[in-house]
């Protein structure tokens, strides 16, 4: 059985239609490397499947669970244990760590109230453990505005495994990183691993994709063309076959009369 | 710890010293005005009023957000409960009245803020405009005597003194600063506040409802500038269809000074409630000296710039 399976997705932005019957399966403690041009249509089939927005049809399931799109949103995916760290980093930059880790999922009494003291003490366990903040003047009531982007992919990180995620969604974490930070990314990443969980991990950047990923899928104008294992295949290998799509794209699109300047 | 404490709440410390220090130069200029319980006295009754109004508008920022029409809005909502109060003899049911059309209100400024999407500065003008003259309109230009409500048990709960001594309006603004700062710094609806004010986007991504954050936001200075209306009618016996009128640059500088950022996601309760006895206590103070009462604005400003220039360069400082 699969962790999320998506069957025949596709999803119309008004006259656009950015996927074109995508089949798309994550299994169990699996990286699945995301990969294809802008525009591809790799941020819509991850905001279909974390909640953000239904498609417009298809079928997906979590765990064998049919999802039923009406009730499915980004609390519902968090239920159902699928947590995003997003290229927009969904942190609040002048929270302090505490807020951002349990942001809508703050220990409360039955009034509401949050445990503060709880949620504190919880955040700097989780420091320490997991993202290895230990001693660099960070603590729980660091604002994340005072932290590297490495640091901060990885709080987004740790707030996802916190809550027990089988499913790390990262669309672009390390973008706007130099290359230390993401090396840095890359670590959070094997550890999801090692905790036996799943991740799908989205990225321009090839040369990181095939590093941390088992199994690769490219996308390329809203359809899946191609598949395949890491033992299939060499990174030179992905990048020529990566390559050969993006041409074949670009001559698609002239001989479509869409761009026919010049 | 203790340091730490201190430069977490620099701005606040700061903003302590200067009104400590602005109390002082006023005992030095007039001492037997300044150094007698009197005049503090007759700022309790006073600044609640603005302090209020302040504390909702402090959420409504933090929140991203702001609110021109809590002004016209007093005005509205306690039109609606001097006249439930004149028509029934019922105070309860004039407050409910009053309370319900404020957060009616709010609720629409949140609609069409955050649902079709007009920014809420256009919106709430517009409102303030809308609802003053609908006020206007409904009352004929003419005052309200309320002087029943002297009759009414309730009435020792919205004016008077406690003990002879506090103002019941003391009362009011420092338990709302209490549950305003519970509620904003510690519930989880607080904690939504902060974020969607921060960072909208993260806010969504996270799974909260921006839009109906915003809306509740809205709703709560609704009620808020109601209550404070409701007390007004109290305080004066008498609905005025100028209630509110000249009261919006007192507020939006009180929550300034004390702190509260216009980019959202931060804000301070206890500056609010420091910053409202700063204002509050200015134009006494400058009167009490000798000054001619044109002083008053030209300190007023001086204060908001010096204030607000303070605050941004320590948020600066603090990245």
């Amino acid at each position: 059985m699969f962790l999320v399976e998506m069957r025949n997705i596709w999803k119309n932005f008004g006259h656009v239609t950015a996927l074109r019957g995508v089949d798309f399966v994550v299994g169990t403690n699996e990286v699945v490397g995301l990969i294809g041009d802008n525009g591809a249509g790799k941020s819509t089939l991850i905001k279909i499947l974390t909640g953000v927005f239904p498609p417009t049809k298809g079928e997906m399931y979590i765990k064998g669970e049919k999802i039923d799109w009406r009730h499915y949103s980004v609390r519902e995916a968090h239920k159902m244990g699928i947590e995003t760290v997003f290229q927009e980093q969904a942190l609040a930059l002048k929270q302090p760590l505490w807020r951002n880790i349990f942001i809508s999922r703050q220990p409360t009494n039955f009034l509401g109230f949050i445990k503060v003291k709880q949620a504190k003490t919880q955040t700097e366990k989780l420091l320490r453990s997991f993202i290895g903040f230990t001693g660099v003047g960070i603590d729980p009531e660091t604002t994340v505005r005072t932290l590297s982007g490495g640091e901060r992919q990885g709080v987004a990180i740790a707030r996802a495994l916190y809550f027990q995620a089988d499913l790390v969604v990262m669309d672009e974490p390390t973008t706007a990183l130099s290359l230390q930070e993401s090396a840095k990314v890359l670590e959070f990443i094997s550890k999801i691993k090692e905790y036996g969980k799943s991740c799908v991990y989205i990225s321009h950047n090839i040369a990181d994709v095939y590093s941390v990923s088992d199994r690769f899928v490219i996308l390329d104008r809203g359809k899946v063309v191609a598949e395949f294992k890491r033992e299939e295949i060499s990174r030179s290998q992905l990048i020529e076959r990566l390559l050969a799509y993006r041409e074949r794209g670009r001559l698609g699109k002239s001989d479509s009369g869409n761009e026919v300047k010049k | 710890m203790t340091t730490r404490l201190i430069m977490k709440h620099k701005n606040l410390v700061l903003l302590l010293i200067i009104t400590i220090f602005i109390f002082g130069v006023f005992m030095g200029t007039s001492p037997q005005t300044f150094l007698a319980p009197d005049i503090y006295q007759a700022f309790l009754e006073t600044v609640p009023f603005t302090g209020i109004l302040a504390l909702g508008l402090t959420l409504v920022l933090v929140a991203g957000e702001i609110d021109l029409s809590f002004p016209s809005l007093m005005a509205f909502a306690s039109f609606g409960f001097a006249s439930v109060v004149l028509a029934t003899k019922s105070v309860l049911l004039g407050l409910i009245t009053g309370l319900v059309t404020g957060i009616a209100v709010g609720a629409f400024n949140g609609f069409v803020t955050t649902r079709i999407g007009v920014p809420s500065i256009i919106t709430t003008l517009g409102m303030q405009f809308l609802i003053r003259g609908a006020s206007n309109l409904l009352a004929a230009g003419r005052a309200r005597s309320l002087q029943c409500l002297l009759e009414n048990p309730l009435c020792n709960v919205f004016t008077g003194r406690l003990g002879g001594i506090l103002p019941v309006q003391a009362i009011w603004f420092f338990s709302l600063a209490f549950v305003l700062g519970l509620l904003l710094f510690r519930h989880k609806f607080g904690d939504q506040v902060l974020f969607v004010g921060d960072n909208p986007r993260a806010a969504t991504m996270v799974g909260i409802d921006v839009r109906r954050v915003k809306t509740y936001v809205f709703m709560l200075m609704g009620a808020i500038a109601a209550l404070v209306g409701i007390l007004d009618c109290f305080r004066l016996r008498t609905w005025w269809p100028t209630m509110g009128d000249g009261i919006l640059m007192t507020v939006m500088a009180t929550v300034f000074i004390g702190g509260t950022s216009m980019f959202g996601g931060e804000g301070s309760i206890a500056g609010t409630v420091i910053g409202a006895f700063l204002v509050g206590s200015l134009e006494a103070g400058i009167v009490a000296a000798g000054l001619s009462g044109f002083w008053t604005r030209f300190v007023d400003g001086a204060l908001i710039l010096i204030a607000v220039i303070v605050h941004t360069i320590l948020r600066m400082r603090g990245e």
